[in-house]
């Protein structure tokens, strides 16, 4: 598939905005909260989540028709996403309104926390399943995909967290949940690690002779019917290099979990502010690095019938 | 990750092509009928871009390709035209947020309502036959529909009521009808002459069946007479059937 920015943008930022309010959520349920950061924290996640919206907008064609998609909720993963996301912006932009109000207290309500980690989880279910409810493309079409968009978005979340909370002067919470951010990286790796391994073993259900019925031991294809290339070749096909695509797969390993685990660990023996916006600065362009690996590895089986020009 | 969907409605009535490998000739006249017939109707031009530079493209509902089959001195050629199939469960539907994407109840045509299309193009990421093209400048998805604007106009001669494809096909090798109905002519093609479906392993159930392309043996003697030069100035024939002269034909012209 070819990577399109606007989805790379919305996923990843919406991820990390879901990941931060998660962990707000659950020190706010474990009763230590950020005092003063918790409403500024509230409203960047209510930013992300607005930025990642403006996002995927760009992705469509008729932006003005996008009320539309919130009717096909019975059979359509979009159409739910569609549901859930403007729900939640609106549960966090709530909460963070409330925070702000309070601010001295600090108190949010327990339920409002917990309903704010329900729609979180259910976001990304939506989000992962309109990928991974796809049977034939054989990459996403497995529950790890919904594994993976949870856990990096939670690694993600934890480590803007942290971070931001060191730039709204609470270096104490960015402390208390550095091993947190530190587990949830770890964790993101190993569950991300695991469908790297199974796309790498995976064989494709469709070949030429099932896409022809052709029943022959060769088959090869010797015209896709056009020259100047279609919908079809300029969709489907990354156009990357297999240097390029192994460089992607590497670097975001790096960029997205070894790197930030290293600083996460520094911030948590010393308290470095700096470690903390070196691991959002790395996490970020790693995970974006993840994503477009993520939309390129997956190999669509209409690319059989694109296979050569003539 | 396959969650358990409802089991497809079975419909009384599935429009489809048949194609037939056998008799076609990789000519694009249903490639170029269909974008004739498609980019001037009611529902607006089928896009071309750059159309006279060096890398042309546009929005067609029907490809023509090519494919070789086995290895020399046994190739064989084989022209596949590819649309729209028609699937009776139809990956593509379901996925459509807006309900943009439908498949019809009356005849199993599966359609694009294009005033209610978002261009999000998530239908053509669920459909693994490639069938759907992106219209770049009307920004909607487009895709056959088995010339539902032509097959029901009752101002057209009863004949001309088909696809545009298969009154253009040369060689007859397009066949329309309802598969439903096993005494249609479609049904009892995919019946006698082994129709099959596209990448049956995705379980969509492809309206339109392929009819395989069957490899001709030669009904001439196997055994031909050995040519000697000597015997051929001698005049006398080759052992075997055939005398030089002894042609009806060439009875005639003397």
């Amino acid at each position: 598939m070819k990577p399109a920015l606007s989805i790379i943008l919305f996923t990843t930022i919406a991820g990390a905005a879901q990941g931060m309010v998660v962990a707000l959520a659950l020190a706010t349920l474990a009763g230590m909260a950020p005092a003063t950061a918790l409403a500024p924290l509230l409203w960047a996640a209510t930013g992300m989540l607005l930025v990642a919206l403006v996002a995927s907008f760009f992705h469509l064609g008729h932006p003005l028709r996008a009320w539309r998609t919130v009717l096909m909720w019975r059979t359509s993963w979009m159409s739910r996403e569609v549901i859930v996301l403007p729900a939640f912006i609106a549960l966090v932009g709530g909460w963070a309104l409330l925070a702000t109000l309070a601010q001295r207290d600090a108190v949010a309500p327990h339920w409002l926390a917990g309903m704010a980690i329900v729609g979180a989880v259910l976001l990304w279910y939506c989000t992962a399943m309109i990928y991974a409810c796809i049977r034939f493309i054989q990459e996403w079409a497995h529950p790890l995909t919904v594994v993976n968009y949870t856990t990096l978005g939670l690694a993600s979340g934890f480590v803007t967290a942290g971070a931001l909370a060191v730039m709204a002067g609470e270096p104490g919470f960015a402390s208390d949940i550095a091993p947190w951010a530190l587990a949830a990286t770890a964790l993101a790796w190993f569950t991300r690690t695991l469908s790297l391994r199974r796309n790498a073993r995976l064989k494709p259900k469709s070949t030429t002779q099932t896409a022809t019925g052709i029943q022959a031991a060769r088959v090869v294809q010797k015209s896709m019917g056009m020259t100047g290339g279609s919908f079809n070749t300029r969709e489907f096909f990354h156009g990357a290099s297999a240097h390029a695509m192994r460089m992607a797969r590497t670097g975001f390993q790096v960029l997205a979990f070894a790197l930030p685990i290293l600083l996460l660990a520094w911030a948590l023996l010393s308290g470095s502010a700096l470690a903390w916006l070196l691991a959002l600065g790395s996490q970020a362009a790693g995970l974006l690095a993840e994503r477009w690996f993520f939309f390129a590895q997956a190999r669509h089986p209409q690319n059989i019938y694109y296979q050569a020009v003539s | 990750m396959n969650p358990v969907q409802p089991a497809p409605e079975t419909l009384a009535k599935q429009l489809a092509l048949v194609i037939d490998l056998n008799v076609c000739v990789g000519c694009h006249a249903c490639v170029t009928s269909c974008k004739e017939w498609n980019t001037s109707g009611a529902a607006g031009p089928l896009t071309d871009l750059n159309a006279y530079g060096e890398r042309p493209t546009g929005t067609f509902f029907n490809r023509v390709q090519t494919f070789e089959a086995d290895s020399y001195p046994d190739t064989q050629t084989i022209h596949f035209p590819k649309s729209c199939l028609h699937c009776e469960d139809p990956p593509c539907v379901p996925v459509c947020p807006t309900g943009a994407s439908y498949k019809r109840k009356s005849d199993g045509i599966v359609l694009v309502d294009y005033d209610k299309c978002i261009g999000c193009k998530y239908c053509s990421w669920a459909c693994p036959y490639g069938a759907r093209e992106f219209d770049e400048e009307r920004k909607v998805m487009t895709k056959c529909t088995l010339c539902v604007d032509r097959i029901y106009d009752e101002l057209l001669p009863p004949q001309d009521r088909k696809p545009a494809c298969v009154k253009a096909c040369p060689t007859g090798a397009r066949l329309f009808g309802d598969v439903k109905d096993p005494d249609s002519e479609v049904s009892q093609a995919i019946r006698e002459r082994g129709g099959y479906q596209l990448m049956p392993e995705w379980e969509t159930q492809p309206a339109n069946h392929y009819l395989p392309r069957q490899v001709t043996r030669s009904t001439a003697p196997q055994a031909q007479p050995k040519f000697r030069l000597g015997d051929f100035l001698k005049g006398e024939p080759a052992s075997g059937k055939h005398k030089p002269g002894s042609g009806a034909l060439e009875k005639d012209a003397r």
